[in-house]
């Protein structure tokens, strides 16, 4: 399918080319912005996947809620602050080049030699629409085989909630 | 359509940027972006496996990770807003009380 691949270079570039702003930019709200662009880019490449509920979700709760909230604890800290470019580990560049190889060399060796003859796509076996990621589709196993980890996200959630309001609430209790 | 292989080399790409930039910076809400972005990657990775594999369980599984990032980033964020009002910086550097 030509469709499918015209749009995998598309939001793949992006991908790469937010990510890498991310990483090597000055600015933190550059780095958000790099991070947005990374996060629409695979969000598409979620749609080209048929899942759908996750596409959404990724744009509401992640582009949405939490790049808000980044772009706003940012501003609350302040952009100006230049970083320190010096090493304080040593070679501390040349060894995390060496990792970033090493994870590539690995994932590269997996993904072309490895034997995905099990894998039905691997095997021209794909079912059409057997993963359509609607919402009805997902709450199906969701809502019965992970029914019990469900529930323990929403405790989670809840900790995490309150956490973060004792957190900020930390200092003003003992001034 | 596009080998499933092409989809775990773009993740396995943005998952060495992330953890790349992870030890490379000092800022902690860049290093923070960076574990986003590696959990991105991961998310990737399940979306494609689960679909060439015919399993509809790796979305479910994104969804979750998705929920625990959301938790993640509101405390993520209590802490480091916390220590900014203690230490008016946001350089990991800085933060050194443990090392003996």
């Amino acid at each position: 399918m030509m469709a499918e691949a015209v749009l995998f270079l598309l939001m793949g570039t992006g991908a790469l080319a937010g990510a890498l702003t991310v990483v090597l930019a000055r600015n933190p709200v550059y780095s958000a912005m790099g991070l947005l662009a990374t996060l629409f880019s695979v969000a598409v490449l979620y749609v080209v996947h048929l899942a759908h509920l996750v596409a959404a979700v990724q744009v509401i709760v992640y582009a949405g809620a939490v790049m808000t909230l980044f772009l706003f604890v940012i501003m609350l800290i302040g952009v100006d602050k230049s970083e320190i470019r010096e090493e304080h580990v040593p070679y501390q560049r040349v060894m995390v080049l060496g990792i970033g190889l090493l994870i590539v060399v690995l994932a590269g060796a997996v993904t072309f030699f490895g034997d995905f003859e099990w894998v039905p796509a691997a095997a021209s076996r794909i079912v059409p629409g057997s993963t359509n990621g609607t919402v009805e589709a997902i709450a199906g196993p969701l809502f019965t085989d992970w029914v019990l980890a469900f529930e323990a996200t929403a405790l989670l959630l809840t900790i995490a909630a309150a956490g973060a309001v004792a957190l900020a609430h930390y200092r003003r209790r003992n001034t | 359509m596009v080998d499933p292989g092409w989809y775990m080399a773009l993740a396995a790409a943005l998952f060495t940027i992330g953890a790349m930039g992870l030890l490379v910076r000092r800022n902690a809400l860049v290093m923070f972006m960076c574990i986003e972005l590696m959990l991105n990657a991961v998310n990737l990775t399940l979306i494609s496996a689960g679909r060439a594999m015919n399993d509809l369980n790796g979305q479910v599984a994104v969804f979750f990770i998705l929920v625990v990032a959301a938790a993640e980033v509101v405390v993520g964020l209590a802490i480091i807003v916390s220590i900014f009002r203690l230490r008016s910086t946001a350089s990991v550097d800085d933060l050194s009380e443990l090392q003996g």
